[in-house]
């Protein structure tokens, strides 16, 4: 009985990634296929074959397409499947945390504070010796902590039990006080104002091998932290006190989590803007489908937000093409009733 | 186990508790008892870590509590407490695998064998096995109490605190579980400390009682000393009375409703007027509840009753069940057998003697009927074969006053001598011995009394209610000897 629970539990979980992968892959190759181009799966296959496996497939492949596919569009798929994969992976975390459905880097006030950090950035000029490119990712993480840390402290301060409600005006205060900050900012500029503006609206367009190469090193530091930290993400969604009942080291994991949250958020904010809900939506369908065990969670959430995120993306540059819209305009499109949903389910089953 | 010196300490600034000291023993079942706000629970987080002291200590199996990493403490003590935040819909399974966290190690922190066999156990023990696949914010308040002391008993705990833990559970669920909790006490060396909202369940089960008042400790002891009802009393500021449990040696409380005292003003009176005659039986309807000691066949013992019955029956009575019988019967005649008290005799009826006597203060209606053919020297009675020969005395002794427990036992005791004394006088004999009786092989007798006016400590031969019951039962007897004979004579 319990053999064959045990292995039933296994292969629902094995489907589970199979389907995961499954939508990454197909998710990839829409991306990649779809534009005023189209390049067929195949070729697809081929190229990415020959040219990053260096296998000898691609005899009989158009050059326009081997250059469309890797210079242009596999690295903005990249890019939008790590924004996505980071972001997603960040809210599961956060959720789990704060035993709060609806927090999310956006929600939270992360994102908009590491925007401050990039866009600080970018209209000072700023840039750390050493650290040469990743300035901005580092700036962008710096604030993203601090704001995360400022919102609670005030969240605590507002009510000592730190109600999901409290936590979410909190962020969604910061998130507008540190939004007229950036307009402020963008105001007193001239010459940056365009790229500043791509920050706030979020997008992966045109940005190249050079900002995949910026977020991996992050995304793979913050996500191995959280998914060390999964049981504690377990122990934690129960409540502080009882997660330092069963015996985590609750002060110790927590700062772990947020700092973790906060390198991929900071890292994610400062190669695509502030794209919101991202880290909202995902998470919650992925535990709608396969449960809280954020043993699971988190890893599955890496693989349906990053292929969410290169959906969205494609959509955004080719629902109104040839123009281009945001990809943040897609996910608040997407995220916002997605998260008045949860809000309103929350207060009904509070009722009943 | 536990050793807590000076300890005093709340939250910000607020100290809850204040300077207290006390120690605790492996395998005891502590309870920690006391009103609102008096710091139980803020003990109970100290006790587990989460609240530091502000000043003193508590040591821990001889160490500072504080010295103790977050892991080794949860393999000590775990925490079942009173509240649950639910957000997620993890499975049962899921939330209990969760209580092996500190008991697993290195990186990976992989799933054993006996981890599996763990949790089995502990779901098992609680009752949660049977729906392990269930989500726990599909589950009643109760059935996820469970789940987390599941939860708690993963961790394999020497220690397990908890806070009102019978709070969200049924009946037979708080049973069930301070049952599972003492006998872990008992036999695996458990020690188990929980704070109680109920005097009386902790009173049952704990081995020793922590009563807490405004932070402070009121009293640490045995139950039988704690629960005292003066001590309740000011403690809880409430009245209580104290009764000892009817099968276990325990104290128990029972509280004092402002109803009851009202209905005091207008002293209730039972006399002749209650009494109702016919063939079959005698009864006394009281217009209140009569708190009654007796001997009968139904409502026999202690307890409240408004009716009264001694019923006729037939000299050849004879049935296997005469208490299932005589229930039926009560309730064919309109009584409802749970608020009476039947009695029956071979006797006729018309040979009763009731007599209403006044005291000063209190009243008193004795109610006999007799039949002496089956009369026994008590002295000799060893003489006596087995078979039961029809004749019965039944002692009805009604009171309007307020008696106490000892006045209930003396009571029955003046009844009975005075009652061998009337047999004495009319010099029925023991046929068996030839000797004078003492009374019948099948006598029944009641007290039974209002419980409010005057208060009757005592009721020894020569107190006030002494010589009342002793003249009345005296009187009444022989008149009914008197008539039952002088019917066998004609």
């Amino acid at each position: 009985m319990q053999k064959q629970f045990t292995r039933k539990f296994l292969n629902n979980k094995g489907i589970a990634y199979l389907i995961a992968v499954i939508f990454l892959i197909v998710a990839m190759l829409m991306g990649i296929s779809i534009g005023t181009v189209s390049v067929p799966a195949l070729d697809i296959i081929k190229i990415i074959g020959s040219e990053v496996f260096r296998l000898s497939l691609s005899g009989d492949v158009d050059p326009m397409h081997i250059n469309i596919v890797m210079n242009i569009r596999l690295p903005r798929v990249i890019l939008a499947g790590l924004v996505g994969a980071s972001l997603a992976i960040a809210g599961a975390a956060f959720q789990g945390l704060l035993r709060n459905p609806l927090a999310d880097p956006y929600t939270l006030g992360v994102s908009s504070g590491a925007s401050v950090g990039a866009v600080l950035t970018l209209f000072f000029g700023i840039s750390i010796p050493f650290a040469g490119a990743f300035t901005l990712p580092l700036l962008s993480i710096l604030f993203a902590f601090i704001t995360i840390f400022i919102v609670l402290i005030f969240a605590r301060q507002i009510d000592r039990s730190m109600k999901v409600e409290t936590i979410i005006l909190t962020g969604i205060i910061f998130s507008s006080f540190l939004g007229a900050f950036i307009s402020l900012m963008i105001a007193l500029t001239g010459d940056e104002l365009r790229q500043i503006i791509g920050w706030l609206l979020g997008s992966v367009s045109m940005r190249g091998w050079e900002y995949i190469k910026i977020i991996f090193p992050f995304f793979i530091i913050g996500s191995m932290i959280l998914l060390a930290n999964s049981r504690e993400l377990n122990a934690m969604s129960f409540g502080e006190e009882r997660a330092q009942h069963i015996g985590v080291n609750v002060q110790k994991r927590k700062m772990t989590v947020l700092f973790a949250g906060s390198i991929l958020t900071g890292a994610a904010v400062a190669v695509s803007g502030t794209i919101g809900f991202a880290g909202l939506v995902i998470p919650h369908l992925t535990r709608l489908l396969w449960g809280p065990d954020h043993r699971h969670l988190l890893p599955l959430s890496i693989l349906t937000g990053s292929g969410f995120l290169i959906l969205a993306d494609l959509v955004a540059r080719t629902i109104i093409s040839p123009t281009e819209l945001p990809i943040g305009v897609i996910t608040a499109l997407i995220g916002a009733p997605v998260f008045a949903m949860i809000l309103m389910k929350r207060r009904v089953e509070r009722r009943g | 186990m536990y050793s807590i010196q000076q300890l005093a300490g709340g939250y910000a600034g607020k100290p809850v508790i204040h300077n207290i000291s006390f120690d605790i023993d492996k395998g005891q079942l502590f309870g920690i008892l006391g009103p609102n706000g008096s710091g139980k629970t803020t003990l109970l987080k100290m006790l587990s870590g989460i609240v530091p002291a502000s000043s003193g200590q508590i040591l821990l199996k001889g160490k500072p509590i504080k010295s103790y990493g977050a892991k080794e403490l949860a393999k000590i003590i775990a925490v079942l407490s009173q509240h649950s935040e639910q957000s997620f819909s993890y499975t049962v399974k899921e939330t209990v695998s969760l209580g092996r966290y500190a008991h697993q190690k290195g990186w990976f922190q992989n799933w054993t064998d006996e981890d599996e066999e763990i949790v089995q156990r502990v779901m098992e023990q609680t009752g949660v096995a049977h729906f392990e696949h269930h989500h726990i914010t599909e589950l009643s308040g109760g059935e996820r109490q469970r789940v987390f002391l599941a939860q708690a008993l993963a961790q394999e705990p020497e220690i397990l605190l908890l806070d009102e833990p019978t709070n969200h559970l049924d009946l037979s669920y708080q049973k069930e579980l301070l049952d599972l909790l003492l006998d872990w006490t008992e036999n695996r060396g458990l020690t188990v400390i929980s704070i109680f909202h109920d005097l009386n369940l902790a009173g049952l089960y704990c081995d020793q009682l922590l009563l807490l008042n405004n932070g402070k400790i009121e009293k640490n002891d045995i139950p039988n000393e704690v629960l005292q009802e003066e001590r309740v009393q000011t403690v809880y500021q409430t009245d209580v009375k104290k009764q000892p449990h009817p099968k276990v040696p325990a104290p128990q409380l029972v509280l004092l409703p402002e109803k009851g005292k009202e209905r005091r003003k207008g002293i209730p009176v039972v006399g002749p007027s209650n009494l109702h005659f016919n063939m079959e039986y005698i009864a006394l309807k009281s217009d209140v509840p009569l708190r009654s000691m007796s001997s009968g066949v139904v409502g026999s013992g202690t307890g409240w009753y408004q009716s009264f019955v001694n019923r006729h029956v037939n000299k050849n009575y004879n049935c296997d069940n005469h208490r299932e019988e005589m229930v039926a019967y009560l309730k064919k005649h309109g009584f409802e057998p749970s608020e009476t008290v039947g009695m029956m005799t071979a006797v006729y009826l018309e040979d009763v003697s009731f007599r209403f006597y006044e005291a000063d203060g209190f009243s008193g209606l004795i109610v006999v009927t007799a039949g002496v053919g089956n009369a026994v020297d008590a002295s000799l009675s060893p003489l006596h074969a087995g078979s039961i020969v029809p004749g019965t005395i039944n002692t009805w002794i009604f009171i309007n006053g307020d008696l106490t427990e000892e006045a209930y036992i003396q009571s029955i005791m003046t009844a009975t001598e005075a009652k061998a004394k009337a047999m004495m006088d009319l010099e029925i004999k023991d046929q068996v011995t030839e000797t004078i009786a003492t009374g019948t092989s099948t006598d029944s007798i009641l007290i039974a009394a209002t419980q409010k006016g005057m208060r009757l400590d005592f009721a020894g031969t020569i107190t006030p209610l002494g010589k009342m019951i002793g003249k009345g039962v005296y009187e009444c007897t022989v008149e009914a000897i008197h008539k039952s004979r002088k019917r066998k004579k004609n």
